[in-house]
């Protein structure tokens, strides 16, 4: 092929943008870190959660997540029973960031329940993106890119769970990333990380060694909605049928 | 008190505006008033013939403006084009940008532009200066208008105007299923959406034309043909019967199923959705219209009477349909999907997405009509002299005066 010196000017800054949108559909990488080698999840022990907040504080420090939006909280459930009927009375002031004001109900049993994006293994929210800046990594984490979200807010409808939300400055949809530029780097989430009862375990679904995962088939355990099929990865142990 | 009982943190702000009930409000009008022109070419429905060319103008107007309300409302419309560079295929809503652009150049703007071909080159060769310019440009240098080149206008327009049915039920069924499909959302998801959208369009655009013609002729001080008008009633009295009984037939499967989600919506219908929903939507905008076009097919009434009736049935209708697409829209995003609360909806008034903008849009399609029939007079009858170069073209066009 001949390029001449002009030619190869002319082309250069079509190089340059095509080069930009290569680089923005991949995520971070370290050196070392096999993408196709994992698949992560996460166990959540409810009857571990002591409802502090610390998850909550962690995640938006480390994410830089605005006030009043959350890319994890925890709900406290209060459940009464009538005739055989729950009758869950639910609260999550400031998505639980703060802990919750003191309750003793005799009647009524209490635990907390830590909600996160449960990065689906078939999940709509990328399902529904009408150009692909919602997606799922090789290593099964779900991410947006948010150089290439227009805004439309239809993942936001679409999941089940409540995850997602509207940056109010960037104005693209954000979510939780499962702190992948930490997970990428040997290094656990921020939630797990400050979690003082290990409540919440982060779980690599390729790595038959791996504790968690050794957990999760030797348990019964559960995930949110399972009759929508969205393949949730966020399994929990304990959980009480009247969680929603 | 925005919210009552429990919303997940993030549920709090609602996310899809008025201007999203808009949209399919303005599709739906679309498709509505292009399926009533169709009765006229395919179907051969000589009585609706004074509605034909308005009614496609009126959904030329209403399409250029549809997709307005949803850049309006992206995060990033500067964006909006990545949806034809690199459309998520899984996407229902991708295939947005393709289903518009097919319907508006591949079928609406060539029908238009087939059927007013004559009456374009004619305009060229009677008027001077810019004028004379502009219809030459649009004729895009086609200026044959010889029996023979009219009567393949008229092959091509009726090739063009069958493709084009499908692509409208297309247009407005795919709207339907961007909310139909949404498995999250049990307000939205259900296969009857796309059905019920369909033919809430077709009542809405059949409304609209009806509306439109009636205020036409009266601005024009000419009389209304009410055999035309009394055919259009009688197909939006049909199309009716069949959009409410698709709208009770989900409401009954709802109530009979009563799955988990039953006692939330219940609750929201009863309370939060009572006027919209009940009042505005069942009661004024489908129950009163079918009544009153049911007296009008069964009770012989004066022509003044009947007019006065379709006036009101024709502004309930399209009231009413408006309150279905807020009641889908906005109503789906009142209640948490934990189904232990619900939330509120405030509308703005001078904002991106508010009253005063949401207002404009539903102007606008009338300005542009407007304009529309003034370049494009759907009433045009050239003088005797101006027909001389061509022989009549069957009638067909030259008698579709008003």
């Amino acid at each position: 092929m001949n390029l001449t010196r002009r030619h190869f000017l002319i082309l250069l800054p079509a190089a340059a943008v095509a080069w930009e949108h290569v680089l923005a559909g991949a995520p971070e990488a370290a050196p070392n870190y096999k993408m196709a080698e994992h698949w992560w999840g996460l166990l959540i022990n409810i009857e571990k959660c002591i409802g502090c907040g610390s998850c909550v504080r962690a995640c938006q420090k480390e994410n830089n997540v605005p006030d009043g939006y959350y890319r994890t909280w925890i709900e406290r459930y209060r459940v009464s029973e009538q005739w055989g009927v729950a009758e869950p009375i639910v609260d999550s002031p400031d998505g639980g960031k703060n802990g919750f004001p003191p309750s003793n109900d005799p009647n009524m049993k209490e635990f907390f329940v830590p909600k996160m994006c449960n990065h689906c293994a078939d999940s709509p929210c990328t399902q529904v993106c009408p150009v692909g800046a919602t997606f799922i990594t090789p290593d099964g984490v779900v991410l947006v890119d948010e150089k290439y979200c227009v805004g439309c807010r239809y993942c936001i409808q679409a999941c089940p769970y409540g995850c997602r939300f509207l940056h109010p400055e960037k104005k693209t949809a954000q979510k939780c990333t499962l702190c992948y530029h930490r997970i990428t780097k040997g290094l656990t989430t921020a939630c797990c990380e400050v979690c003082p009862t290990g409540a919440r375990q982060l779980a690599d679904l390729k790595n038959p060694k791996d504790p968690i995962h050794e957990f999760l088939r030797n348990h019964s355990v559960e995930v949110l909605k399972p009759h929508l099929a969205t393949g949730a990865k966020v399994t929990y142990y304990g959980l009480d049928a009247s969680v929603r | 008190m925005p919210t009552d009982g429990f919303m997940y943190p993030n549920e709090i702000e609602l996310q899809w505006s008025v201007l999203i009930a808009l949209y399919p409000y303005l599709t739906g009008l679309v498709a509505g008033a292009f399926i009533l022109a169709s009765l006229e070419r395919v179907f051969r429905v000589d009585a609706v013939k004074p509605t034909y060319r308005l009614a496609l103008l009126t959904a030329l107007s209403f399409l250029l403006v549809a997709p307005l309300p949803l850049q309006l409302h992206l995060g990033h419309p500067e964006r909006s084009f990545e949806m034809f560079l690199t459309p998520h295929t899984s996407s229902a809503m991708a295939m947005f940008g393709f289903v518009y652009l097919w319907y508006l150049m591949a079928v609406l703007v060539v029908e238009i532009w087939l059927d007013y071909r004559r009456d374009i080159v004619l305009m060229s060769r009677s008027s001077t200066g810019l004028k004379r310019l502009f219809y030459r440009m649009l004729t895009l240098g086609s200026d044959n208008i010889s029996e023979r080149a009219l009567q393949l206008d008229q092959k091509v327009g009726w090739i063009v105007t069958v493709v084009g049915i499908p692509s409208a039920f297309l247009l407005h069924g795919y709207v339907g299923f961007i909310f139909g499909s949404v498995k999250a959302n049990p307000w939205w998801s259900t296969p009857l959406m796309p059905v019920v959208f369909l033919f809430s369009a077709m009542v809405s655009g059949i409304a609209a034309v009806m509306l439109i013609y009636i205020l036409v002729t009266k601005l024009r001080r000419e009389p209304t043909d009410m055999r035309c008008v009394d055919t259009i009633a009688r197909y939006l009295f049909y199309t009716f019967i069949i959009d409410f009984s698709l709208e009770m037939l989900d409401l009954i499967h709802r109530i009979y199923e009563a799955d988990e989600s039953f006692r939330s919506l219940d609750f929201m219908v009863h309370t939060r959705l009572y006027l919209s929903q009940i009042v505005i939507q069942i009661v004024a905008g489908t129950l009163i219209p079918i009544g009153l076009l049911a007296l009008t097919q069964v009770v012989k009434l004066r022509e003044d009477v009947r007019k006065r009736i379709y006036v009101l049935v024709g502004t309930l209708t399209l009231i009413g349909i408006f309150a279905m697409r807020w009641n889908v829209v906005i109503g789906g995003q009142l209640f948490s999907k934990s189904f232990l609360g619900y939330t509120t909806y405030k509308i703005g008034f001078i904002t991106r997405e508010g009253l005063l903008m949401t207002v404009a849009l539903c102007i606008l399609p009338l300005i542009i009509l407007w304009i529309l029939v003034k370049l494009l007079p759907p009433w045009y009858q050239p003088s005797e002299e101006r027909l001389m170069p061509v022989s009549a073209p069957g009638g067909r066009r030259a008698s579709a005066g008003l």
